[in-house]
């Protein structure tokens, strides 16, 4: 039986995803480090300490996305009954901050992991439930917590160890972003990333290793929308930092894309180089918190028109690395526009 | 850019590590380490040990002041200055132990800290003690089982 063809191109043919969803509202629940930096006065709630009156950073990074998620429906007026659809990840084994934050919750989950570039898939695959009319409301959710990432990737929190360099700070926070309505803020269209891999295996230098990802996707949404670089007015990465940021320029003047002050990276901009995060922070909710807290009520004011928020994310894991493999990166593309 | 040449760019990009700073600082916090082991071992001799009874004690005070600055949270950030100058001496072998016992503890006595005091120790003790057997028989083939 052959398949019926239908008239409209496929997603491949297109390259991009067209969306028509409006993103309602955010909530950011920074951590105390976070709240010192630059962006500390922008964040909606920060927490005193590093366990938020918890008994594990597990259960503490877990509180973040709840109370992200419970503060943006008391923001938004909505009950948690009128949500058809929490999309959301993290950074721990199993998901198990979204997924035991969900059972709390009560909300239909669908849990997603693309590392540090959770934020714009679960925001792009929450555009697409709410543009194909699965969803009225959908919920986007994230968080990542440094004391409880530090544990599961790299070494005890109190054994003494010298960064490198490049090493970057995993962000801790959590955020919760609103899809559906009428807003001032719409997502337009969206590139899924492809998994990149140029060989690099330093997990102290995530930067690098996820540039190309950011590059590739950037240039394919380009491309597959007529548009360049000069068409926005802010390229937000999610976490390239001050190792990754040089390279996806080169990478792009390559193209012949020269972005300039329009380029920004999340990991650079959420803390004070004086907090000594060496490269830059990272984490799954990095891109979050900058875009929820800065960049989000830009384009809710209208001071951006068009932004494209690129969060990157590395997939290997401790295993992997120890195994000699390569990291696999990826980063999605969100396009963005505010329509007053 | 072709993967390998893209390699060559980010090694050629990668911030280099502050060497020099990195060996003065673990000269500093690794003599200053050592100091302290004198003065222990200089305050043991004046209340009577002699040379040789004074190593022991010696060791198991420093481990213990190692084990207190981990417990306190402070070897952390004596290391991440001082580098191998805090990890190499008898007190970074304490704070090896420590770190991670104080970690796991919270996945309980025996999976957590149980199993896994020695994740980061662990290396060190197994291969010393291969060192240490390579190094016993080669005794024993120069000077005899029984010397």
């Amino acid at each position: 039986m052959a398949l019926s063809v239908r008239e409209a191109p496929s997603l491949a043919q297109r390259g991009h995803v067209r969306l028509d969803a409006a993103i309602a509202g955010s909530a950011t629940v920074a951590g105390p480090f976070e709240a010192q930096g630059p962006l500390g006065p922008y964040f909606d709630r920060t927490l005193r300490d590093d366990l938020g009156g918890e008994k594990s950073y597990e259960r503490a990074e877990r509180q973040l996305l709840q109370g992200a998620v419970e503060l943006l429906l008391d923001r938004t007026g909505l009950h948690a009954s009128d949500v058809d659809l929490l999309l959301g990840g993290d950074l721990l084994d199993q998901i198990t901050t979204t997924n035991f934050a969900a059972r709390d919750l009560g909300l239909p989950l669908l849990g997603v992991y693309s590392a540090c570039a959770t934020t714009s898939e679960s925001l792009l695959l929450a555009g697409l439930a709410v543009s194909a009319g699965a969803a009225r409301w959908a919920v986007a959710a994230t968080a990542s917590h440094h004391r409880a990432a530090e544990r599961q990737y790299r070494y005890p929190l109190e054994l003494g160890v010298q960064r490198v360099p490049t090493a970057q700070w995993t962000a801790t926070g959590g955020a919760a972003f609103l899809v559906g309505g009428d807003g001032p803020v719409r997502m337009v269209a969206g590139t899924i990333g492809r998994v990149q891999d140029y060989g690099l295996k330093d997990p102290n230098n995530m930067g690098a290793a996820m540039a190309p990802a950011a590059a590739d996707t950037i240039l394919r949404h380009l491309k597959a929308r007529g548009q360049t670089s000069r068409d926005y007015d802010l390229i937000l990465t999610g976490d390239l930092a001050r190792a990754g940021s040089p390279l996806l320029e080169e990478l792009l003047r390559e193209a012949r894309e020269f972005p300039g002050h329009r380029l920004q990276d999340a990991g650079i901009l959420l803390y004070d180089p004086k907090q000594d995060v060496h490269a830059g922070g990272s984490g799954a909710v990095c891109s979050a918190l900058v875009f929820g807290s800065l960049f989000l009520p830009q384009l809710q004011r209208g001071e951006i028109r068009r932004a494209l928020l690129v969060a990157t994310g590395s997939l290997h894991s401790p295993r992997s690395y120890q195994q000699g493999e390569t990291i696999p990166t990826i980063a999605h593309a969100l396009e963005l526009e505010a329509c007053q | 850019m072709e993967p390998k040449r893209y390699r060559q760019r980010v090694g050629a990009l990668e911030q280099p590590r502050p060497v020099a700073r990195n060996a003065l600082w673990a000269f500093v916090i690794g003599g200053l380490v050592c100091l302290v082991g004198q003065a222990v071992q200089s305050g043991l001799l004046a209340v009577g040990y002699t040379d040789e009874t004074a190593k022991a004690p010696t060791a198991i005070i420093m481990v213990f002041l190692g084990s207190l600055a981990t417990a306190l949270g402070l070897y952390d950030r004596l290391a991440k200055v001082g580098g191998m100058g805090a990890n190499l001496p008898i007190t970074g072998f304490a704070n090896a132990v420590v770190a991670p016992a104080m970690e796991f503890k919270q996945e309980g006595a025996i999976m957590g800290t149980g199993a896994r005091i020695f994740q980061v120790a662990g290396p060190v003790i197994a291969f010393g003690l291969l060192a240490a057997f390579a190094v016993g028989i080669v005794r024993y083939a120069l000077m005899g089982v029984w010397p």
